[in-house]
């Protein structure tokens, strides 16, 4: 168990050091950082002052190895726009960005479950048909089309909800949130039903797959010879067993409903991490932009390696292939 | 997509059920693939959207890019208006007066361009990797699995991201970081179906006759694993065509000069809250359908080329 937890350990270290190398690679050696932080008149002198302030003048190891330092502490600079330190920009932002996220898993559970389960007893019906066919659509198109599409008609059109923005927010535990206000809650419908698709699509796909599967096993033959009801049945025996697959997939692709929400915030102005990662690269704020990549990599690694050894916790035969090889 | 049935053809060969007489495996492969009429329409679709995007400057009504013959006098002209030229546009007229199906045409030329590009060159890097790794197996296996592993732990638009956020814009750089996006999967794949095939016998005949290795890998063990590859080609093809699309929307994909379906999408977005809704909604129209399309056909080869769902 320990060795695999420190491999794993290990491997997470690795690529946070392999992305930061990207990122700053990118940021700093690709783009000429001195063009953008010196006025056009400035005389020579001016120029060296500059680029000696900044270390620019060190060699790229040294001049990473300060990025690192800093980045450690916490400091990734401050924003040029705004500023303010770069990672307190982010963390301003982040629950926006995670209200929009778990909004949109749990229209995705609630509404996906029932239909997946639905459309795997009925496998044959033509509402489950319709419901395949739907999901299939889901995963085909595109997400930001989708959202302009659904201010077309309930925002321009119809003029039943509001468009773009977080409405108005009250404090919960210190944190603005906006379910709690009818105005928020009008304002994140859209941009939640929107980001939520993609996993809808998914999880009816994975309820269906689970429910044909569990449904030919001797419980629940056992339990309709027990003479229990057939909602008894679906509800929990079922329902149980198809939870498993739903849970795990779900648990992943929270990491990637914050990255997309990229694009949900950017079609909908929902102020959070990701349209000002977008709003950062317009005006070139290279702190921020560096902030954000950081950030959601590092959340990525740390949720992964969370699962990995959740997993190993759960079923030794993980850990037993993974110390082997 | 000839080309497609055409690799087909050598893939399909082993599949189980026996072969009548004067039935080639392709003709089986075909017949196959007709039985579902979801996916003959499905193919009909893609064969529409590549002649288009092949004949596209014959067919189109005007060049967008011919910056004499667009004029700003056009902009914003609705659905069946006549334009300063003479020429009616049928879907209407963008933010700067082309015509909306010159312009979508174009775009899709661009959209296709891209992803079937970016898609060829990851096949190539993935499918090399691939093959190595279960050729080879041990220590190589191992790092260049792990690669993938790790790789494929991030969501394809957060490498995307990372890639252009850093790099910049330009049709080069969206390419690179579409490439990037898709090896792993490429990989993966075959390096799935390679190991299975790594202990034929065949390739052990190939091996004592002496063969050199980069024969015995490309020439006898990759036909071999080429219907899952086919599949998971298509499927890229249509995720790197949606993955083009929201990065430029965003901003971050192509030049302004060279409007891909998702510009225009994003181009319009503007408008769209004045009620013309034409500029977003029709390019849109065409990247879900070009990607529908794709998916079904993609889905249906799934069914028929895997061996295990054979009747």
């Amino acid at each position: 168990m320990t060795v695999f937890v420190i491999r794993r350990l290990l491997q997470a270290a690795l690529v946070m050091i392999i992305m930061s190398l990207l990122v700053f690679g990118g940021v700093f050696l690709v783009g000429d950082p001195v063009e953008m932080l010196v006025a056009d008149d400035a005389d020579q002198a001016e120029r060296q002052a500059i680029i000696k302030s900044m270390g620019l003048d060190l060699p790229f190891y040294m001049q990473y190895l300060r990025f690192i330092g800093n980045a450690l502490q916490g400091d990734m600079g401050n924003s040029f726009v705004f500023q303010e330190p770069a990672m307190e920009l982010i963390l301003e932002r982040m629950p926006a960005t995670f209200e929009l996220a778990i909004a949109a898993l749990l229209i995705a559970v609630v509404i996906g479950i029932p239909l997946g389960i639905y459309a795997g007893l009925k496998a044959d019906s033509w509402m489950s048909k319709t419901i395949m066919t739907a999901s299939i659509l889901g995963f085909s198109v595109p997400t930001f089309w989708v959202g302009i599409m659904m201010i077309l008609f309930f925002a321009v059109i119809l003029g039943w909800l509001p468009s773009t923005g977080r409405g108005d927010t009250v404090e919960l535990f210190g944190i603005p949130v906006s379910f709690l206000t009818l105005d928020g809650l009008q304002h994140l419908i859209l941009p939640a039903v929107n980001l939520a698709l993609f996993k809808l699509s998914m999880v009816i796909r994975l309820a269906r797959a689970g429910t044909r599967e569990v449904v030919h096993q001797d419980y629940i033959k056992f339990a309709r010879a027990k003479g229990l009801s057939t909602g008894r049945i679906i509800g929990v025996h079922l329902f149980k067993n198809i939870m498993i697959p739903v849970v795990t997939v779900l648990g992943l692709e929270f990491g990637g409903l914050i990255a997309f929400s990229v694009v949900t915030e950017t079609v909908f102005a929902w102020p959070g991490m990701g349209k000002l990662l977008i709003d950062s690269i317009g005006f070139l704020d290279r702190p921020v932009i560096v902030a954000y990549l950081l950030f959601v990599v590092g959340l990525f690694v740390f949720i992964n390696l969370v699962v990995d050894v959740l997993y190993s916790v759960l079923d030794p035969r993980v850990r037993l292939q993974e110390v082997k090889s | 997509m000839t080309a497609v049935h055409d690799d087909t053809n050598v893939g399909g060969a082993g599949a189980a059920k026996p072969i009548a007489e004067g039935e080639t495996p392709f003709r089986r492969f075909l017949n196959d693939y007709a039985e579902s009429k979801v996916a003959v329409g499905g193919a009909v679709g893609v064969a529409i959207v590549l002649l288009i995007a092949l004949f596209g400057p014959w067919i189109s009504p005007t060049d967008p890019y011919d910056l004499a013959s667009v004029t700003f006098m056009d902009n914003r002209l609705h659905p069946g208006g006549t334009m300063g030229s003479g020429v009616t546009a049928m879907l209407g007229t963008d933010g700067l007066g082309r015509d909306m199906v010159s312009a979508m045409i174009y775009g899709l030329r661009i959209s296709l361009g891209v992803g079937i590009g970016s898609g060829i060159i990851a096949l190539l890097i993935g499918v090399s990797f691939g093959l190595c790794a279960a050729y080879f197996g041990g220590k190589v296996d191992t790092v260049i699995m792990r690669v993938v592993d790790i790789q494929l732990s991030f969501p394809a638009i957060l490498i995307a991201l990372v890639l252009l956020a850093t790099l910049g814009k330009g049709i080069d750089k969206i390419i690179v970081a579409l490439v990037l996006v898709q090896w792993a999967y490429y990989a993966r794949t075959v390096r799935g179906s390679a190991l299975v095939e790594r202990r034929r016998e065949y390739i052990e005949a190939a091996t004592c006759l002496g063969l050199s290795k980069p024969r015995v890998i490309f020439g006898h063990m990759l036909p071999n694993c080429l219907p899952p590859l086919i599949v998971v080609a298509t499927m890229q093809v249509a995720h790197a065509i949606l993955l083009e699309a929201t990065l430029s929307f965003l901003g971050l994909g192509l030049p302004v000069t060279e409007p891909s379906l998702g510009l225009l999408i994003a181009n319009g977005f503007e408008y769209m809250m004045s009620g013309e809704y034409w500029i977003s909604v029709y390019p849109g129209l065409a990247l879900l359908f070009t990607i529908v399309t794709i998916n079904v056909v993609g889905d249906r080869l799934r069914d028929v080329l895997n061996p295990r769902l054979q009747k």
